[in-house]
C-alpha cells in the first residue's frame, strides 16, 4: 500500500529522513515519535525498523544509499552508529563505510536490488564498492541534465518516478538501463526532488504530506503498489535465502 | 548540450515529455511550478495586498488632479497625463512594495458623471523560483470633488491681485500706448496679466505673481526708455507660520519723449553730447532715443539711464505740427545714411498751408523726399508762442523759421477716405475708463488714426508688431489713379493671415526686415 500525509517535524521531505529497502527501514531520530510510529505500524512484522543517526545529523536519507544485499555509509558516520547499525540490521544485510569525498551518497547514488545509477564523479574505487557490498551494476549517468540522481528519481524493482523535465529519449535510455518503467512527475505539490519528498520499497510507498490526489495516483500506478503484499515478496526473499544455506 | 552541437558531436534531439498537473492531473508540458496554468492562476494570485480602489482629488474649476503633496495636473478624462498620472498613484506605493512589475495600462470606459476612473494593470511578478507570472486587475480610482489653492483664491475675490505695473507717461497723446499694446500682443507679454486696466496718461496691469510682474517690468523696459520703482504694502500676515502676505506695485514711467517731438536740449545735455545744437528731433524711441540734428545732420543716441539723469520735456509735439506747402527745394548736400535711414540736407522754400502768403526759408533733412509742390509736416517756430525755458539758456539762438519733420500724403488721402485699410491690428482686452467726454473721445480717436498712418509710412515701426489680414477689404476694381504718387501703403507680404484658431500658430511666420 501506499501512505501520504507523513510530515517529519512539520517539514513534507520525508525522503530526507528516512531510507526505506525490501530488508529494513531506517528512520531519524525525530522530537516526537509520530513519524517513527507510521513506519512500525506498517513495517515492524515485516521488516525491522531501526532508529539512527549518521555523523550526529538527522538527514540519513540523504547520507545513505542501500538495498536488500547491503548498506554504505559516509565516512562521517561514528564508531558508534556503525556499530548499532550492524547490530540492528539483519546480517544479511553487509554494512559497509565507504571513503568518499561526495558524502551525501543519499544524493549521489539511487540503487534498487539489481542497478544503481550514480553520480558522474564518483571515485572508480566506490564504484566498485558499489558493485561488490550492493550486489548491482553502476552506471553513471545524469537525470534531465542533474548529476545527483540520488536525488531526482527514485526506483524500486517494479518502477521508477523521474525529474519532470527529463526528456522522453532519457527516459527511454534509463528505462532500458534500469530494465523497469519509468515516468516522469512530481511529488508534494509540483516538487522535483522526488528522492526528497518520498520513499518506496517493492510493497511500499510513503510520501510526504503535500503530496496532491493526482501525484499519489502516479506514484500508485508505476510502482504498481495497488496489488502489491508484503508476505509474497518477502517469503520469496526468505525462499532464496533457504536455498542458498542449503 | 549547446557546446556539443558546436564542437560537431552527434547530440541526440530530446523530446520533452508530459508530466501530469500536480494538481488537476490534466497532461502539461512540464514547467517550473509543474502546475498548470489554470491551477496556478488560481493558487497564487499576485494582485494580492493591492490596492483596488484609489481616492484622487480633482478640482472641478480647472479639471486638474491633486498629485500630493502640492501640484495640480491639468489632464481631460482618458488622456495620456491622466493615464500617466493614475499609472505613478499606484507605482511608487504598491508597486515597489510588492516587487511588481507593470506592463500594461489603459481605460475602461466610465461614466463622465459616475466620478469613478477605471485602469486595467497587467502586472508581472516572479512567483516559485524563476517563473514569472502576469495577471490584469482593475483598480478603480475614486474621484473626490476639491478646489486648488489658486482657484479658491480666485473664486474668493476676482479682483485680488498681487502685484500692479502701473505704467504711465505724462503727455498729451496716447501714441506711444498704442505702439506698445502692440509690441506686447506680439511678444505675449501680458499673457500672465490677470487683468487689464486703462488709466489716464497709462494703463494698469494686473497680476496673481510677483515674478510676473518683474518679468512684464523687465519686458517694457527693454522696449521703452522707462524708469521704474517699487513698493509693498502688507496685506496678512499669519504669526504662527511666519507667512507674510504683500501687494506689490510696480510704477513705470516712459520718458515724455515720442518719435517726432522737438526738443530743445538742456545745455548740459547738449554739451555732453557734443554740442548737438541746441534744437533736435527725436527720430526713434526704442529703449533708447534717438536725436537728429536736422540742421547739421548729426545724431546721438540717448539711453534710458543718461536720460533720467538729466530728463528734459520736449518743445513741440505731434499735436502742433502745422501743414506746409513746399515752394521750391535746393539740395545741399549728398545723401547721408544714419543707422538705416537716409536724409539729405536741403534748404526749402515753404508756405503754410494756413497762410500761403508768407513764405519761409527753412534748412531740412528730407530733401530726399520732398520736391516742389508736395505737402510736409512740421514745426512752426516763426509764429510759435513758446515759455519753455530751456530756449532761454541759450543767449542769441537763431531758431529757425520752421523745421520740417514728414511728409504729408493728406491730399492724397482724401481721395482714399472712407475705404478700409487692407490690413488690421489687434487689441488687448482692456478695461476702459470712464466714457470720457467727446472731445477727448475724437482725440483718442484721430491718435489711434493717426497712429495708423505711421505704420503705413514708416517700415521700421512695423518691424515689431504683428499686422493681421484684414478680410472686410477688397482691392478697388478701378484702377487706382495716380497723382504722381501713391499712399504709401503696407505691402500684402507683410500681413499675417488672420487664423481663427491662434494667433500663437502664425507667429513663426513673422516677416523679416
Amino acid at each position: 500500500g501506499f501512505f501520504v500525509g507523513l510530515q517529519f517535524e512539520n517539514s513534507c521531505e520525508i525522503g530526507v529522513f528516512s531510507k526505506l529497502t525490501n530488508a529494513y527501514c531506517l528512520v531519524a531520530i525525530g522530537g516526537s515519535e509520530n513519524f517513527y510510529s507510521i513506519f512500525e505500524s506498517e513495517l515492524a512484522d515485516v521488516i525491522p525498523v531501526v532508529k539512527t543517526s549518521i555523523g550526529g545529523t538527522r538527514i540519513i536519507g540523504r547520507l545513505c544509499a542501500g538495498n536488500k544485499n547491503g548498506l554504505l555509509l559516509p565516512h562521517t558516520t561514528t564508531d558508534q552508529e556503525l556499530q548499532h547499525l550492524r547490530n540492528s540490521l539483519p546480517d544479511q544485510v553487509v554494512v559497509q563505510r565507504v571513503d568518499e569525498r561526495l558524502s551525501a551518497l543519499g544524493n549521489c547514488i539511487a540503487c534498487n536490488d539489481h542497478v544503481a545509477l550514480t553520480h558522474t564523479d564518483l571515485d572508480r574505487e566506490t564504484e566498485e564498492l558499489i558493485a561488490d557490498v550492493l550486489g548491482v551494476e553502476v552506471f553513471r549517468q545524469t537525470i534531465a541534465g542533474n548529476i545527483l540522481v540520488g536525488s531526482y528519481c527514485a526506483f524500486s524493482n517494479r518502477g521508477g518516478l523521474v525529474h519532470p523535465h527529463t526528456s522522453i529519449e532519457d527516459l527511454d535510455e534509463l528505462s532500458t538501463l534500469l530494465q523497469v518503467p519509468l515516468v516522469a512527475g512530481t511529488v508534494n505539490r509540483g516538487s522535483e526532488v522526488i528522492a526528497a519528498g518520498m520513499t518506496v520499497n517493492d510493497w511500499t510507498a510513503f510520501c510526504g504530506s503535500d503530496t496532491t490526489a493526482t501525484e499519489l495516483s502516479v506514484v500508485e500506478s508505476v510502482f504498481k503498489l495497488r496489488e502489491a503484499q508484503p508476505s509474497a515478496i518477502v517469503d520469496e526473499m526468505r525462499k532464496s535465502l533457504i536455498d542458498s544455506y542449503v | 548540450m549547446a557546446m556539443a552541437e558546436e564542437a560537431g558531436m552527434f547530440v541526440v534531439h530530446q523530446t520533452i515529455g508530459t508530466v501530469l498537473c500536480c494538481k488537476c492531473g490534466i497532461p502539461m508540458q512540464p514547467s517550473a511550478a509543474n502546475m498548470c496554468v489554470n491551477c496556478l492562476r488560481s493558487e497564487v494570485d499576485i494582485t494580492q495586498g493591492l490596492r483596488k480602489q484609489v481616492i484622487i482629488v480633482h478640482c472641478p474649476e480647472c479639471d486638474s488632479y491633486l498629485m500630493p503633496p502640492k501640484t495640480w495636473i491639468k489632464c481631460r478624462l482618458e488622456s495620456n497625463e491622466l493615464l500617466t498620472f493614475c499609472w505613478n498613484k499606484v507605482k511608487n506605493t504598491d508597486f515597489k512594495k510588492n516587487k511588481i512589475r507593470g506592463v500594461h495600462a489603459e481605460f475602461i470606459w466610465t461614466e463622465p458623471h459616475s466620478k469613478r476612473i477605471k485602469v486595467r494593470f497587467t502586472i508581472q511578478k516572479e512567483v516559485i523560483a524563476n517563473a514569472i507570472f502576469e495577471q490584469k486587475y482593475i483598480v478603480e480610482y475614486i474621484q473626490h470633488e476639491g478646489m486648488c489653492h489658486s482657484c479658491s483664491k480666485v473664486q474668493a475675490n476676482p479682483d485680488q491681485w498681487v502685484a500692479v505695473v502701473q505704467l504711465r507717461q505724462h503727455v498729451s497723446h496716447r501714441r506711444t500706448f498704442f505702439y506698445l499694446e502692440q509690441i506686447i500682443l506680439k511678444h505675449d507679454a501680458a499673457a500672465r496679466a490677470i487683468n487689464v486696466k486703462q488709466m489716464s496718461e497709462g494703463i494698469d496691469f494686473f497680476f496673481a505673481n510677483r515674478s510676473h510682474a518683474i518679468k512684464f517690468v523687465e519686458f517694457v523696459g527693454k522696449v521703452a526708455p522707462v524708469k521704474s520703482r517699487h513698493d509693498k504694502q502688507l496685506v496678512s500676515h499669519d504669526s504662527k507660520s511666519n507667512n507674510y502676505n504683500y501687494k506689490y506695485t510696480f510704477s513705470v514711467e516712459i520718458c515724455p519723449i515720442s518719435r517726432e517731438d522737438l526738443i530743445c536740449l538742456p545745455p548740459k545735455v547738449a554739451a555732453s553730447l557734443g554740442n548737438l545744437g541746441p534744437l533736435v528731433i527725436c527720430t526713434k524711441v526704442t529703449n533708447t532715443i534717438a536725436l537728429m540734428d536736422p540742421l547739421t545732420l548729426r545724431h546721438c543716441f540717448l539711453d534710458a539711464e543718461r536720460y533720467w539723469r538729466t530728463p528734459f520735456q520736449p518743445l513741440l509735439t505731434c499735436r502742433q505740427l502745422v501743414q506746409y506747402y513746399v515752394i521750391d527745394v535746393k539740395i545741399v548736400s549728398s545723401e547721408v545714411n544714419v543707422r538705416g535711414s537716409s536724409y539729405t540736407a536741403a534748404d526749402v522754400e515753404v508756405a503754410r498751408l494756413a497762410d500761403l502768403g508768407t513764405v519761409l526759408y527753412a534748412k531740412t533733412h528730407l530733401g530726399h523726399l520732398l520736391k516742389p509742390g508736395d505737402y510736409a509736416l512740421g514745426y512752426d517756430l516763426y509764429g510759435a508762442n513758446t515759455d519753455d525755458a530751456e530756449l532761454d539758456n541759450y543767449r542769441g539762438l537763431n531758431l529757425p523759421e520752421a523745421i520740417l519733420i514728414k511728409k504729408s500724403y493728406e491730399e492724397t488721402r482724401q481721395k482714399k477716405r472712407g475705404k478700409p485699410r487692407p490690413w488690421k491690428l489687434k487689441s488687448l482686452n482692456m478695461e476702459l475708463d470712464e466714457p470720457k467726454s467727446r472731445v477727448e473721445q475724437e482725440k483718442v480717436n484721430s491718435d489711434y488714426e493717426q497712429f495708423l498712418k505711421d505704420l503705413e509710412e514708416n517700415p521700421d515701426l512695423r518691424f515689431n508688431i504683428s499686422l493681421y489680414h484684414n478680410g472686410e477689404y477688397q482691392p478697388s476694381e478701378m484702377g487706382t489713379v495716380t497723382d504722381g504718387e501713391d499712399v504709401p501703403s503696407v505691402p500684402l507680404e507683410e500681413l499675417l493671415a488672420d487664423l481663427d484658431l491662434s494667433d500663437k500658430e502664425v507667429e513663426d511666420y513673422c516677416m523679416e526686415e
